[in-house]
């Protein structure tokens, strides 16, 4: 099956197949990025998380990030997949890779789309913990944000 | 006319209910579809100022007006991607 460029799935993720999608035109320069399940939070010893999407708009969301990276990073490919369902201490919630023949630029989207994606991708993580649950809430989603779009670009370049 | 409702992770579990089926005045927006839900569960209130709302699975305005058959969807804060320290 070919790799889709966004995607939110309940298979474990592949950051290698990321890789050769966005590396496809030979630039030389492709950052990398896995976040992993902790195994502690808030001085809580987490037994694992369990994330849930809202499938539809958050593909549409991770398109739309991947295009406002294009915007402002031209030349740049970015490919972002995001897990859902159970997953334990040390999976990959999300991997992320950019290429671009800038290593600055593939740096740059690559930062910018991990922030871009905690703002504004309909996903949510419960935490189950020693003795509990609870739901952890960020940011409430508004994709025309511009001071959250600015501030994701901001720590992208910092 | 007809619309469905869909409640994401805390909402769920507040209402016990992922997926609603309610019956709207014509020219009803989403407000008043998050107005006559947080009637029937006032701890919904909590969250009126930190939720978005989607159309059809597409962002929009609690001002949009809905139509039968649409999808209205209330969306607590996001938590997605990873959290890391500084």
């Amino acid at each position: 099956m070919p790799v889709s460029q966004v995607a939110v799935t309940f298979e474990p993720l592949d950051a290698d197949s990321l890789v050769t999608l966005v590396d496809a035109e030979g630039d030389g320069a492709v950052v990398t990025f896995a976040g992993l399940v902790r195994n502690h939070n808030q001085g809580r010893r987490v037994q694992f998380l369990e994330y849930e999407g809202y499938e539809p708009l958050a593909v549409r969301a991770l398109q739309r990030i991947v295009d406002e990276a294009l915007d402002l990073w031209p030349g740049t490919r970015v490919a972002v997949h995001h897990r859902l369902g159970r997953l334990e201490i040390g999976e990959a919630s999300i991997v992320i890779a950019a290429a671009s023949a800038h290593r600055a630029d593939a740096f740059a989207a690559c930062r910018y789309t991990i922030e871009r994606v905690k703002q504004i991708v309909p996903i949510w993580k419960r935490e189950y913990f020693d003795g509990g649950d609870v739901w952890l809430e960020g940011a409430t989603a508004d994709p025309d944000d511009e001071a959250a779009r600015q501030k994701a670009y901001r720590t992208a370049c910092a | 006319m007809r619309v469905t409702v869909r409640l994401f992770a805390r909402l769920r579990d507040l209402t016990g209910a992922g997926e609603l089926i309610r019956e709207v005045p014509p020219h009803a927006t989403a407000r008043q579809v998050w107005d006559d839900l947080a009637l029937e569960w006032p701890a919904l209130r909590a969250y009126e100022k930190t939720m978005s709302v989607a159309v059809n699975a597409e962002y929009a305005r609690m001002s949009a007006e809905v139509h039968d058959g649409d999808e209205i969807a209330f969306l607590p804060p996001v938590s997605g991607g990873v959290d890391w320290a500084g």
